[in-house]
C-alpha cells in the first residue's frame, strides 16, 4: 500500500503563487512599534500563510463564494495619502466628531483624528502612542482571539494581515469605565497616485483591537469606506482589497455594543475578520451592515469563555448590480447560561449574491443555552442569488436553541394594498423594503447612522 | 340631478383564465350608498378588485366609467389618487411599516396630487388625532406596525380610519362587517355614516341585511353568477334574509328554460 501524506511540491497552483505575492506585499509593510512579541507575531503568521493554499471553492469554507475576481488584479501595498478633513467628512459622525480615530489605505492619521471629548479611563489611539500601562499589558491581547479563531480552522486571510502587523487601532476601556460617547473608528480607503491603474490595485491592512475591560461599558462604530464622489458605493477608479482584522475582548461583566458598517466602494474587495472572546456575564452586539464592496466577505467569530454571556448579532446586506457578499458568523459556545440572538437580513437585487452561513455550536458544556438564529432574504430581481446555511451544532441536552431562513420576494397582495392607497409602484416597494431593512437599522444605537443608512436603503432602491 | 359617479357597462373579468364576471350594469350617482349582496362566488369581491386594479383581475370586456373618465385605464394608484377606496375584505398585515408612518405616506401622495404641499409630521399627527374619534380608535394604534396583531375589527376600524383621512369620491366596503361583533359594527358604520354626504358614495358589498340596519342604503342588487341580477330598494335586502337565494336557481331554470 502507498500512500504519499505530503502532496507532491511540484504543481505549485497560480493562486498559490498569488498568495505568495500576497504575503511579500503585506510583509513590505514595517512595524511602527519596535517590540519583540510584534516580529514574532509577524514570523509565524508568515509561516501559517506560507503553509496554505489560497482558499477555492473546494473548500467548505468557500463554497459559495469565488474569490477568482481578486485573481484579476496585483494588488501592491497602499501607500500613505494625506486627505483634508473636507475628504472625510461623508464618513464623519456628528455624535462622535471628537471621539474619532481614523486610518487612510490603513495607516494612522493623527491630523484627522480627534479624540478630545472622550473622559479618563479609555484609551483610543494608535499603537505608538500607547500608554506605559496598556503597552505592558497589550501582549497579552493582540492576535490571541485569532488564535481562538484557529481552533475551527485557521484564516489565511487574518493571518496574511497579521503577517504585515504594523499599527493598531486601539480601543481601550479601563476596568468600570462606563461610556456613553459613542467611538468612531474609520477605515477610509483612497486612490494612491503610485499605484498603477491597469491591473493594479492597492492592498490595505486595517488592524483593530478592542479591551473592554472588567465591568467597562462602550458604544463603537467601526466604519469601512472609500473616498469618492457622491454614494460610496459607486466606483472610483481603483481597485483594492481590505483586509481587516478586528479584535475584541470582553472582559467579567464588560458590555460592547459594536456596529461595523462596510461601504467599500464598488472596485473595492473587502475580506475582514472579527474575532471577539467573551468573558463571564459579559454582553456583546453586533450590528453589521454590508453595503459596498464589489466582492465581501465578513468573518464573525464569537468566542464564548465564560458563564452567562449574552450576543447579539445583526446584520443587514444589501446588494445590486453584480455584488456579492458573504458573512461566515460563528459563536462558539462553551459554559453554560449564554443567551445567542441572531437576525440576519439580505436583500439582492439585479445580478448580486449573498451567503450566509451562521454556526452556532453548543457543546456538552455549554448546558442552558438559549440560541435563536434566523437568516432572512428578500430577492428583488430573478437573476440574484442567494445562499444560506444556518448551521447549529448542539451536543449538549439541556438548551432551547432555534435557527432558519426565510427566501422571498416581495408579496404581490402588500404591493396591491399600498398601491391602493395611493402609493405609486416605487414608493410601495421602497416603504417594504424600509421596513425589512428597518428592523436592523433601528437596532443601531447612533441616530445619524440610522438616518443616513435609512437614506441609503432608499437611494438605492428608487 | 345628481351627478353620475360611477358607471359600468357590461363588464366582464377573468381570474386564473376563469370568467367570473359576465358582464356587470351598475351606475352610482353622487350621495348614493348601493349594497350589493349575494352569495359566495358570485363575484362581489371580483367585482371590486376589477374596480380598483388589482393585477391578478383581467378585465376581458365591458366599460368603467368613473367621473367620465375610463378607470381601467389607470393604475392602481391612480385610481386611488383619484378618489376611489377599497376597504379589504381581509386588510393585510405589513410588519414594519408603521401604521402612523403610512397614512402619512399616502395621505401626501394624495396631496401632492391634488396640487397641495404636502403636510410635515406634526402637522399630520393633529389630522390623524381628529380622524381616529371618527371610528373610536386609540392613538396607540399608530405606533404599531399595519395592522399587524390587530384583531378582526381593528383591522376593520383602521380600514375606515384611512377612508376617513383620504376622503374618497367612491368608497367601496369590501364585507367590511364580517367577523365584526355588534360593538364594532356600530363603531365602523358610524365611521362610513360620517363620512357620506351628497357628494360621494358608497358601495357595500355584504352577505348580511344586519349591516343595512346601521347603513341605509338607497338601492340594493344581487348578484348571481358574475351578473347583477335583481335591484330594488332597501326593502330588498330584507326579502332576501328571509327567502334567501334559491329563489335566483329557480328564477336561472326557467329563464334557460325558455
Amino acid at each position: 500500500m502507498t500512500s504519499s501524506l505530503v502532496s507532491p511540491p511540484t504543481n505549485v497552483s497560480k493562486t498559490d503563487i498569488y498568495l505568495a505575492n500576497l504575503l511579500t506585499q503585506s510583509k513590505q509593510q514595517k512595524p511602527v512599534f519596535n517590540a519583540e512579541f510584534i516580529d514574532e507575531l509577524r514570523q509565524i503568521a508568515s509561516l501559517e500563510v506560507s503553509s496554505q493554499n489560497f482558499p477555492s471553492k473546494k473548500d467548505e469554507e468557500w463554497r459559495f463564494l469565488d474569490l477568482l475576481p481578486l485573481l484579476e488584479y496585483d494588488f501592491k501595498l497602499a501607500s500613505a495619502v494625506e486627505l483634508t478633513k473636507q475628504d472625510i467628512v461623508p464618513f464623519i459622525l456628528p455624535e462622535m466628531a471628537k471621539s474619532c480615530l481614523v486610518f487612510v489605505n490603513g495607516i494612522f492619521s493623527p491630523v484627522l483624528s480627534d479624540v478630545s471629548a472622550l473622559p479618563q479611563g479609555v484609551y483610543v489611539g494608535n499603537l505608538t502612542n500607547l500608554p506605559l500601562p496598556q503597552s505592558k499589558q497589550i501582549v497579552k491581547y493582540l492576535n490571541k482571539t485569532t488564535n481562538l479563531v484557529a481552533q475551527g480552522g485557521s484564516d489565511v486571510f487574518s493571518a496574511l494581515n497579521t503577517a504585515g502587523i504594523s499599527d493598531v487601532a486601539t480601543v481601550w476601556v479601563n476596568a468600570d469605565v462606563e461610556i456613553e460617547q459613542p467611538i468612531q473608528v474609520l477605515f477610509v480607503a483612497t486612490q494612491s497616485p503610485l499605484t498603477p491603474l491597469e491591473k493594479g490595485g492597492m492592498l490595505i491592512q486595517p488592524r483593530c483591537l478592542v479591551v473592554a475591560q472588567r465591568g467597562a461599558k462602550l458604544t463603537l462604530v467601526e466604519y469601512y469606506g472609500a473616498t469618492a464622489q457622491g454614494c460610496s458605493d459607486t466606483a472610483p477608479n481603483q481597485a483594492y482589497l481590505t483586509n481587516s482584522v478586528t479584535e475584541i475582548y470582553l472582559e467579567d461583566n464588560a458590555e460592547v455594543n459594536h456596529t461595523r458598517i462596510q461601504r467599500e466602494s464598488g472596485k473595492g474587495f473587502q475580506i475582514g475578520q472579527t474575532a471577539i472572546a467573551q468573558a463571564r456575564s459579559s454582553r456583546y452586539t453586533c450590528n453589521e451592515v454590508n453595503l459596498g464592496a464589489r466582492l465581501s466577505r465578513h468573518n464573525l467569530t464569537v468566542n464564548q469563555v465564560g458563564e452567562q454571556t449574552y450576543t447579539a448579532l445583526n446584520g443587514l446586506t444589501m446588494l445590486a448590480n453584480r455584488q456579492e457578499s458573504d458573512t461566515h458568523s460563528v459563536v462558539s459556545l462553551t459554559k453554560p447560561h449564554g443567551v445567542v440572538n441572531q437576525l440576519h437580513k439580505c436583500i439582492v437585487d439585479d445580478y448580486s449574491h449573498s451567503v450566509f452561513n451562521g454556526k452556532v455550536f453548543v457543546p456538552k458544556a455549554a448546558q442552558l443555552t438559549n440560541a435563536v438564529q434566523l437568516n432572512r432574504n428578500l430577492v428583488l430581481s430573478s437573476k440574484a442569488r442567494v445562499d444560506t446555511k444556518p448551521e447549529l451544532g448542539i451536543t449538549a441536552d439541556n438548551v432551547k436553541c432555534a435557527h432558519g431562513a426565510t427566501v422571498s420576494q416581495l408579496q404581490p397582495d402588500e404591493l396591491f394594498y399600498l398601491r391602493s392607497r395611493g402609493l405609486s409602484e416605487d414608493q410601495a416597494r421602497n416603504l417594504l423594503l424600509d421596513a425589512f431593512a428597518g428592523e436592523i437599522l433601528q437596532r443601531i444605537p447612533v441616530p445619524s447612522l440610522q438616518e443616513r443608512l435609512g437614506q441609503c436603503v432608499a437611494c438605492r432602491t428608487f | 340631478m345628481s351627478e353620475v359617479i360611477l358607471s359600468v357597462r357590461n363588464l366582464t373579468a377573468n381570474v386564473d383564465g376563469q370568467q367570473i364576471l359576465k358582464g356587470v350594469n351598475l351606475e352610482v350617482k353622487a350621495g348614493e350608498i348601493h349594497a350589493i349582496m349575494g352569495r359566495n362566488g358570485s363575484g362581489k369581491s371580483t367585482f371590486s378588485k376589477v374596480l380598483t386594479g388589482h393585477p391578478d383581475y383581467e378585465v376581458t370586456g365591458g366599460e368603467v366609467i368613473y367621473k367620465g373618465e375610463n378607470l381601467l385605464e389607470k393604475e392602481p394608484h391612480e385610481r386611488s389618487l383619484a378618489g376611489v377606496f377599497l376597504a379589504f375584505q381581509y386588510p393585510l398585515e405589513i410588519p414594519g411599516v408603521s401604521n402612523l408612518e403610512f397614512l402619512r405616506v399616502a395621505y401626501n401622495a394624495r396631496r401632492k396630487y391634488q396640487g397641495l404641499e404636502e403636510i410635515d409630521t406634526f402637522d399630520f399627527e393633529d389630522l390623524i388625532e381628529e380622524k381616529l374619534s371618527v371610528v373610536s380608535m386609540n392613538p396607540s394604534f399608530l405606533e404599531r406596525s399595519l395592522n399587524e396583531g390587530f384583531s378582526g375589527g381593528e383591522k376593520k376600524r383602521n380600514e375606515i380610519l384611512q377612508m376617513a383621512l383620504l376622503e374618497p369620491t367612491l368608497g367601496i366596503l369590501d364585507e367590511i362587517d364580517s367577523g365584526l361583533d355588534i360593538d364594532a359594527l356600530k363603531i365602523v358604520s358610524h365611521g362610513v355614516n360620517t363620512i357620506a354626504n351628497s357628494d360621494n358614495a358608497f358601495i357595500l358589498i355584504t352577505h348580511y341585511q344586519r349591516l343595512l340596519d346601521y347603513i341605509q342604503p338607497h338601492f340594493v342588487h344581487v348578484m348571481y353568477d358574475g351578473k347583477i341580477v335583481k335591484s330594488g330598494g332597501k326593502e330588498l335586502a330584507l326579502e332576501l334574509e328571509t327567502t334567501g337565494y334559491d329563489f335566483l336557481d329557480e328564477q336561472q331554470l326557467v329563464e334557460v328554460g325558455v
